[in-house]
């Protein structure tokens, strides 16, 4: 009986010891995860992604991401009005010089029916918003969210000109990966 | 009292018809007279003859402007002065720019070709309806002798004279008259101004076409055949030289003819702009930074401040200071920092220059003609009456095109004539920006208090900033007693009542290269008065415009347009939760301008929803362009406010273009609702007396919101979290 | 050579593909409407139309203008330049006169799309033009005016 119990004892014992390793792989886990979305949160609220992705629905501009100058707005398609539609100075290539207009085939903010703002937005809800296909309109969001950073032109082209985001495009979509790979845990 | 205005020197009118088929009737000054000691401007001669009016066989009238049209109307307004006299069918009248001629020399300024100072529309108010009735005089006597009766017996309507039962345009007279004497002045009666039928009325610009289809030529846009394009690198840093450079990167850009030196730099000269530039871009070069290598905006600051802690110089003194500031019952101490401008007319400057053998000719948009010819003369080695200064329309102006070194000729006049070519000189916009001639800093000081009845009862004002008039033609004109009039114009002979005054001027040494910018001196001195008045009404505790109307109670122009301006605005009525309204009223150019601005602060930054203006400028030839140039000058004035600031590095500007130097926009814009005093006092001017006083009325309102005094101009956003 | 087709005429003009339109129409076509004003798409003075586009020609390299339809201010069609001056004369809006191509070039997009444009969408349209004469209210109700005619 007393070695039954201890026996008993014993083994519940071990079995909490598992769990709490395995609780503490999972945490682990869980806060590498977060930690890989608090590197990549750097590059998204980084001016050269966050600038087209506002609150507002004016583009932001340069390094302090202030409003457009030019009073620019998103318009229905993202691509801007009127007289100032993105195109109009947003060509094909950067411009070469400084300050001068950046450019890329496509150069658009998010149409209004789907503004995917960062602007103001915490880390987690951040990621929140990448989980809501309604924010993003992917349709599987984990392949989608890295097929896009991964291989997106215009993200890509954030890596072309002005001052450039705090990672590297790899070290980037590395983070990403991680985090998803890690359980897309959300940042506290 | 308004022909007070009169010529001020020795001038006959005379005709001339040598190869123009029709009247021409001019101005012929005699040479003697263009001279004034002190102005450099001896042994010149001048091309001539020249005329105010050309009449031709055609029916064409065409007015010769001897101001620059630089936006503020003077075109429309001259032909409005003539009209009215000439009684000429408007759509007729056509507008040539004036070539240069004694006979086209201000009437107010001494004997040079300029268009500034707010002061062109008093400069022509006699002298062009005189051109025009002496004309109209002519064409009655042509016809009169032409049907054998008295000239007094005809009449004239829209170009058309008539007398017994005949008539015969103008057009058909121009010829005969101008076999006629022209008139004596003292022969020419003007018409009562109650009679104008021309002036004073909304008469639509004349050049709004041309501005609107393209056609209007600029200076920029002028060319002659064999032309070439230069872009010239300037030292970067103020007063530095060129060291050493490699011309043949430059030379390596196709399209890229020569790379020249001159006094100014190096000049790459190419088949056109881009190639120009692009050779600019690719030249090695190394300068010297010269003695203001290390000039940086907080060295400079700390030397602006110390040197406010001298003795300074006094510019005005009434009553007894120390007196005054022992009768106050409270005193207050604020200190103004005003900094470099930039005027950026949206045309950059420019110019053609084609130097020959013994002639040149400039194609330019200039304010300054005269000073323009003289530098050409200087570096064509020409005389001066063999240069040619074909003016153009000014794309903006604001001073940056009254240049009293003629650095912008001297260039394309040194490059034309080092390739034997005609040259055309552009600057780029980073070259107007870091290219000098600002709007110069100021650091001021007011020391001020009121008695116990609440009234002002000593003022201590100090301004520092440089003289850059100093060493020019004009030093004689605009330094009096070794105080120079633009540093503290809109302070001294000021119209409040203010007791025991003291105004000190602290000089600083030109370290880089000022001028005249819309509103000049007044355009910082209203700010620190306005700001402080109202101050001291808030501690007195009176409204800001009772305390205004009893402190200018003996200036009958500024109560009448601070009661216009005040009657016109929302002044004492219920506002929009958040809104608020500010004023301020300053007189300068002979004209006083006052503003109530409704403001709010919106995402930390003031929003400018409405602008009510009030001006006395006394008579005007066209209410209209009046009201538009208040419109301008508001906005100009925000624009500084906002966003105005220069700063140094190293002896160089730091800002460049528009990312950086900002100018207002259209969704920024407030709609300013122009007020016109009917007044019969001395005509005054328009171009810049709305500028001083919208910063200060704008910072009024803003201390009703934010509760802290602004004390440094551009705003800065930390004033408003 | 390149060829490029200006106010519905063809062009060769020989310049290297990354000399800005602006230059090519003003020193080799002698269309001195559009101006330059900054040189990197700030203030508008050189819209011309690429393709019915409001572009910035400082900084539109011939290489994208190559094969494009471009209108500049002398080629603009009369159906917009019409009421447009019309207003524009109306209202008395050019002071100097250097930035007007460019704003009729921005009011005439903003029209041809928006027939009855509120004054938002007048800021929408026009901010990319600076007028440093200050001018904008009277274009705001030049365009107001126009749009009643169009």
């Amino acid at each position: 009986m007393v070695l039954m119990v201890f026996v008993t004892v014993f083994a519940v014992n071990k079995n909490h010891e598992e769990v709490e390793k395995n609780y503490a792989f999972e945490k682990q886990l869980e806060e590498e995860s977060k930690q890989a979305f608090l590197k990549a949160y750097k590059v998204f609220m980084h001016p050269r992604c966050v600038n087209c992705h506002p609150a507002g629905d004016a583009p932001l501009q340069g390094d302090d991401s202030h409003i457009h100058s030019q009073n620019v707005k998103r318009g229905i398609d993202g691509k801007g009005l009127y007289a100032l539609k993105c195109s109009n100075c947003h060509q094909e290539k950067n411009i070469p010089g400084d300050n001068m207009p950046p450019g890329h085939d496509i150069w658009q903010l998010p149409p209004a029916h789907m503004k995917m703002v960062f602007e103001g937005k915490s880390p987690r809800q951040l990621a929140e918003h990448f989980m809501d296909n309604e924010f993003t309109g992917f349709v599987n969001w984990q392949e989608d969210l890295i097929h896009h950073v991964e291989h997106e032109p215009l993200v890509l082209h954030s890596w072309s000109y002005g001052t450039r985001p705090p990672l590297s495009h790899e070290e980037f979509v590395e983070s990403l990966k991680e985090w998803i790979e890690k359980g897309a845990a959300l940042p506290d | 009292m308004l022909d007070e205005v009169k010529l001020k020197r020795r001038s006959f009118l005379k005709t001339g018809a040598i190869t123009f088929g029709g009247l021409v009737l001019g101005f012929q000054i005699p040479m003697a007279c263009s001279k004034k000691q002190g102005m450099n401007l001896k042994d010149i001669a001048y091309h001539a003859p020249n005329a105010f009016i050309k009449i031709g066989t055609d029916e064409s009238v065409t007015i010769i402007a001897n101001h620059s049209e630089l936006g503020q109307g003077i075109y429309t307004s001259l032909c409005q002065l003539i009209a009215e006299e000439l009684e000429v069918d408007w759509d007729k009248i056509k507008v040539e720019h004036a070539p240069i001629d004694p006979a086209y020399n201000h009437t107010q300024m001494g004997p040079i070709q300029a268009t500034g100072s707010s002061i062109s529309a008093l400069s022509e108010w006699t002298r062009m309806r005189q051109v025009g009735a002496a004309a109209r005089m002519m064409l009655i006597d042509a016809a009169a002798q032409t049907w054998g009766i008295s000239p007094s017996d005809c009449s004239v309507e829209k170009g058309v004279v008539k007398g017994n039962g005949k008539s015969l345009t103008y057009g058909q007279l121009a010829e005969k008259a101008s076999e006629l004497e022209a008139p004596d002045l003292e022969s020419i009666a003007l018409k009562d101004p109650k009679d104008f039928k021309v002036v004073g009325k909304p008469i639509k610009r004349l050049d709004t076409k041309i501005k609107t289809n393209g056609e209007a030529m600029f200076g920029m846009d002028a060319s002659v055949p064999n032309m070439l394009v230069a872009v010239i690198a300037r030292p970067p840093a103020f007063g530095g030289k060129v060291k050493s450079f490699d011309a043949n990167t430059a030379l390596a850009i196709d399209g890229v003819k020569h790379v020249i030196e001159i006094d100014r730099g190096i000049a790459i000269v190419a088949d056109g702009f881009w190639n120009a530039k692009k050779g600019r871009d690719a030249l090695k070069v190394e300068w010297s930074s010269g003695t203001n290598g290390n000039l940086d905006t907080p060295k400079q600051s700390l030397a602006f401040a110390k040197e406010l802690q001298s003795v300074g110089r006094q510019a005005e003194e009434r009553g007894n200071l120390k007196e005054g500031f022992g009768k106050a019952s409270k005193v207050f101490e604020s200190e103004f920092e005003f900094p470099y401008l930039a005027h950026a007319p949206m045309e950059p400057m420019n110019c053609l220059a084609d130097v020959k053998e013994d002639s040149c000719d400039i194609y330019i948009g200039t304010q300054m003609p005269t000073f323009d010819m003289l530098t050409a003369s200087h570096y064509a080695g020409v005389a001066p009456e063999k240069i040619k200064v074909n003016n153009h329309y000014v794309g903006g102006g604001f001073g940056r095109k009254s240049v009293l070194d003629g650095h912008i000729v001297s260039e394309a006049v040194q490059v034309s004539k080092a390739v034997g070519l005609p040259i055309k000189v552009i600057w780029t916009r980073e070259d107007d920006i870091r290219g000098g001639y600002y709007r110069p800093k100021a650091l001021c000081k007011v020391k001020a208090a009121i008695d116990e009845n609440g009234n002002p009862i000593a003022w201590e004002h100090h301004i520092v900033c440089q003289s850059f008039v100093r060493g020019t033609a004009l030093e004689q004109m605009l330094v009096h007693d070794d105080i120079d009039h633009l540093a503290v114009e809109g302070v001294v002979h000021t119209p409040y009542n203010l007791p025991n005054f003291k105004l000190l001027w602290h000089e600083t040494p030109n370290e880089i290269p000022c001028l005249w910018m819309r509103g000049v001196g007044h355009s910082f001195n209203a700010f620190t008065v306005e700001t402080m008045i109202d101050q001291l009404a808030e501690a007195a505790g009176e409204d800001e415009y009772s305390f205004r109307k009893k402190l200018l109670k003996d200036d009958p122009r500024s109560i009448e347009t601070l009661e216009l301006a005040i009657s016109k605005s929302k002044w004492g009525q219920t506002l929009p939760s958040g809104h608020v309204l500010g004023l301020a009223i300053h007189s300068s150019y002979g004209s006083c301008v006052a503003f109530v601005v409704e403001v709010s602060l919106e995402n930390q930054w003031p929003k400018v929803h409405h602008v009510t203006a009030a001006i006395d400028c006394g008579p005007y030839i066209n209410p209209d362009a009046v009201k538009a140039q208040i419109e301008g000058s508001a906005i100009f004035g925000i624009t500084s406010a906002y966003y105005g600031e220069l700063t140094l590095k190293e002896g160089a500007i730091e800002q460049s273009n528009f990312h950086n130097y900002k100018m207002l926009r259209m969704h920024e814009t407030p709609f300013v609702d122009v007020h016109i005093v009917e007044s019969d006092k001395v005509m005054g001017g328009v171009g810049e007396p709305g500028v001083p006083p919208i910063a200060p009325a704008i910072a009024n309102a803003l201390y009703k919101l934010t509760g802290r005094r602004i004390s440094k101009l551009p705003f800065d956003k930390k004033d408003f979290v | 050579m390149i060829e490029i087709d200006v106010n519905g005429k063809k062009h060769n003009v020989d310049a290297t593909e990354d000399t800005p339109l602006l230059w090519i129409v003003r020193e080799q076509l002698g269309l001195t409407g559009s101006k330059f004003g900054c040189g990197m798409a700030q203030c508008g003075a050189c819209t011309m139309h690429l393709e019915g586009e409001a572009v910035r020609s400082c900084i539109t390299p011939l290489s994208r203008a190559k094969g494009k339809k471009i209108v500049t201010i002398e080629g603009l069609d009369k159906s917009l330049s019409e009421p447009i001056q019309k207003a524009w004369i109306e209202k008395d809006v050019p002071q100097c006169g250097y930035c007007q191509s460019g704003q009729v070039m921005s009011a005439a997009v903003l029209l041809r799309e928006n027939p009855k444009p509120t004054d938002e969408d007048i800021d929408n349209a026009m901010a990319g033009n600076i007028c440093r004469c200050g001018t904008y209210q009277r274009i705001r109700e030049a365009i107001h005016i126009a749009a009643k005619s169009i």
